[in-house]
């Protein structure tokens, strides 16, 4: 009974761990690049905690075990070259094992060739501005109206009574599913970096300069990040959302956008 | 002419101690008193970091702003690294050479006893006016302490004074590591060869190079800086023709050696302390030096990997990804030997000990992140969230500065001439080490989970671990005033041995505790070494 009891708790906190909400891990993201980014972080991080099990189990025991007060006399070794050629081979063989698959992601991770779509993020203190390259539509993309008032210091308003508090914008980036999407990212004043951790893309966006990314999300869903690199007082208030949608719903946008257009300047 | 030659040749130091009063410190070149002067520095301004350290975990407690507004916030990032880093943890080391390395090589003092002056006294002044930018208006420097421009130009009346205090910074560290080399060059007692001299003495001999080759290209960078504010000139502003990633690849080109002068060091005090409270000869002693020089060597080719989403070269990448997991082999090298050195020795849990045992442990950890960082594809992810900063708090804190801790713990008795109260200092190993790892591991979470750092604010699935990190804050900053006690009430314990701890070796150990005014007046005989 008390070892069910226990079990069931063990298996319910488990459950509780693995629950995206606590996010104690990296997601692993809605692309096929961003799956693998998962997978080599995983892979690094158990090569650690295997190496973590030996070398922390050797001292532990160590701790325990030759420690003046149980009487032993200290060996007076200081030196084993068989020893030393082991722990110096063992990590190279390691590494090399963890260098090629992580060379393979890189070099896809950089082939930004044929995008069925190119989008122009291009950052500002404190918003973003996309231009769609193929379609003549451009819009600003900043902090959401309750975040932005729930933000101010004292401003009375729980952070958790806001939905997607600090992670919601006015005007989101809207893509197709399935589509490789080029994001061509650059600067009007100091540097940002644009960040959705689900679609594994960090890139800086530097002024006088263009840099290159590219996705191709393989789930329709809403994707939140933020601004990566510290750009002044409001850093922290400029979020990115995008928003992946089927083929048609993402023609009806770019339709429904482009119509508004000429009314959103006449305004 | 012929009078000075005679009263040089009559001078002796039998006679007088030091002087009295304030002329004793403000005009000192006695390498045991500017040690104590850098060591008091160095802990005020750990101090004062840390109160800036824990405006930013209350701030962060909870979601929401309750106590600064943003630009504060990024005040006071900017300023507890600067503070932490060339303030506190540069110092302290430096302070720690000062006192031990003449005593570990049989010199009298250090080789430029006036120097030595100089470069501790720029050190007050340098910080003094980094700190009154906190009074200027604009504010104090905001945009990190890595100063990337064009954000770093936008700084108010702070800028040149930000400018002017790490040139200072940069003259005081240049002079330290100048006198330092010189000293173990040439004044060693004569049968000391180099690969006889202490561990510590080592790495500081290392640390030194890397600061004499990497403080001028923080000099140079930031003097563009300074010309491309008020001089018209365009070197890193894209309007001109500039390139604002140059500044980085410069500043890295510093900034990555620079992360091994604040370890160096630390390897090694631990590589002195485990041997002794072991009883056994350190394992691997040459090969803990080529590890220390390979080390040093690879800082100067891997600076990229800060930077590996500015849209380099995949060649470029590449290059740098494999350079930065180089390093885990000679890093793997030294924690093995340190483990080894261990491994059936006679173990004691004294303070230093203790501190440098945590070391070992917390300090692999943030080895480990740092291997984690080195894969290219996942740094995209965990680059300028909450991972790095714990991965290099966790080298810092549990790294260099309980390393810091240990090496205080474990000289003390020799400076002071007395026990500190050793209950007291189990008392603040414990909680700080509980304490650290309460603040910074949560962090780990965040950073995967996609907190990006330098904010003051955060959405609320990242409040529970911040609530958490928050807490352990303020325990370990609480716990270093159970230090400041132990410090104080260092002279009441009962007087030390001229060994202290129990047969230690190094030459250190053979003067008295505390060790006089002046030691090693002729250089000493080295005792035959302890195991063969």
């Amino acid at each position: 009974m008390l070892q069910k009891t226990v079990l069931c708790m063990i298996g319910l906190t488990l459950a509780g761990v693995a629950h995206a909400s606590w996010g104690l891990n990296m997601p692993q993201g809605v692309t096929e690049l961003s799956k693998e980014t998962y997978d080599l972080h995983m892979k690094v991080f158990w090569v650690c905690v295997a190496i973590g099990v030996v070398v922390f189990g050797v001292m532990i025991y160590s701790i325990f075990a030759h420690r003046k007060s149980r009487g032993v006399t200290p060996a007076t070794f200081s030196h084993s070259t068989t020893a030393e050629i082991i722990w110096t081979a063992v990590p190279v063989v390691i590494l090399l094992a963890l260098a090629v698959p992580t060379a393979k992601t890189l070099v896809r991770l950089e082939d930004s060739r044929d995008p069925d779509l190119t989008i122009v993020a291009t950052g500002y203190q404190w918003k973003w501005h996309y231009q769609y390259q193929d379609e003549d539509l451009g819009f600003y993309s900043s902090l959401s109206r309750p975040s932005l008032e729930a933000r101010r210091k004292q401003s009375g308003i729980d952070p958790f009574s806001v939905d997607n508090y600090l992670l919601d914008v006015d005007n989101p980036v809207v893509v197709p599913v399935g589509k490789k999407v080029r994001l061509l990212l650059t600067s009007n004043d100091v540097l940002h970096a644009w960040w959705v951790p689900d679609l594994a893309i960090k890139k800086d966006a530097i002024p006088g300069m263009i840099n290159e990314t590219w996705f191709k999300a393989e789930q329709v869903g809403t994707y939140r990040g933020q601004c990566a690199e510290l750009c002044g007082k409001d850093h922290g208030y400029m979020p990115i959302v995008v928003e992946v949608v089927d083929e048609d719903a993402y023609q009806a946008w770019v339709d429904t956008r482009k119509a508004d257009a000429p009314q959103l300047a006449a305004n | 002419m012929s009078t000075i030659a005679a009263d040089v040749k009559d001078h002796t130091h039998d006679d007088h101690g030091p002087a009295k009063g304030y002329r004793r410190w403000l005009f000192a070149t006695n390498h045991k008193d500017i040690g104590t002067m850098y060591l008091i520095f160095s802990f005020v301004m750990f101090l004062i970091g840390g109160l800036m350290a824990l405006v930013i975990r209350s701030e962060l407690a909870i979601p929401g702003l309750q106590f600064v507004h943003p630009e504060f916030f990024n005040q006071m990032t900017t300023m507890h690294a600067l503070i932490m880093v060339f303030g506190a943890v540069m110092p302290a080391f430096v302070g720690l050479a000062n006192w031990m390395i003449p005593m570990m090589i049989g010199a009298p003092d250090m080789a430029l006893p006036r120097m030595n002056n100089w470069s501790f006294w720029i050190l007050p002044v340098a910080f003094g006016i980094l700190l009154s930018t906190l009074f200027m208006p604009g504010g104090a420097p905001a945009s990190g302490w890595t100063m990337y421009p064009p954000l770093v130009l936008q700084t108010g009346d702070a800028f040149p004074f930000l400018i002017f205090s790490v040139h200072l910074m940069g003259i005081s560290s240049i002079m330290g590591a100048i006198n330092i080399i010189v000293t173990i060059m040439n004044m060693r007692t004569p049968e000391m060869s180099l690969l006889r001299m202490p561990i510590f003495v080592w790495t500081w001999l290392i640390t030194a190079y890397l600061l004499i080759a990497v403080m001028p290209v923080l000099a140079g960078a930031v003097t563009m800086l300074l010309t491309d504010q008020f001089f018209g000139t365009s070197f890193f502003l894209a309007a001109g023709g500039g390139d604002p990633v140059m500044f980085q690849h410069i500043f890295w080109f510093f900034g990555h050696p620079e992360v091994y002068i604040m370890i160096l060091p630390a390897f090694g005090v631990v590589s002195e302390i485990i041997p002794t409270f072991a009883r056994k000869p350190l394992f691997g002693r040459d090969s803990m030096i080529y590890a220390a020089s390979c080390i040093a060597f690879l800082s100067f080719i891997v600076w990229a990997h800060h930077m590996f989403t500015v849209g380099m070269p995949l060649s470029g990448q590449l290059f740098f990804m494999f350079a930065t997991m180089l390093i885990a082999i000679p890093t793997g090298v030294k924690v093995f030997n340190w483990v080894a050195t261990m491994w059936r020795g006679a173990m004691t849990f004294e303070t230093p000990m203790l501190f440098a045992l945590a070391f070992v442990f917390l300090f692999t950890i943030g080895g480990f992140s740092g291997l984690m960082l080195a894969i290219t594809p996942a740094d995209i992810q965990y680059h300028d969230s909450y991972f790095v900063v714990a991965h290099f708090h966790y080298v810092l804190v549990p790294g260099s500065i309980f390393a810091i801790m240990a090496g205080a713990y474990y000289w003390l008795p020799k400076w002071t001439g007395f026990m500190y109260n050793e209950a007291l200092g189990k008392l603040h190993f414990w909680l700080s080490t509980i304490f650290v790892n309460l603040t910074f591991f949560p962090m780990h979470f965040l950073g995967l989970a996609g907190m990006p750092r330098r904010i003051p604010d955060y959405a609320t699935q990242f409040a529970d671990f911040n609530f958490i990190a928050s807490i352990g804050a303020f325990g370990f900053g609480l716990s270093q005033l159970i230090f400041i006690w132990v410090l104080l009430t260092a002279k009441r314990g009962v007087p030390a041995t001229d060994a202290v701890w129990d047969d230690p070796e190094g030459l250190e150990w053979t003067v008295p505790s505390p060790a006089p005014f002046h030691t090693f007046d002729t250089p000493p005989k080295l005792p035959a070494p302890k195991f063969g």
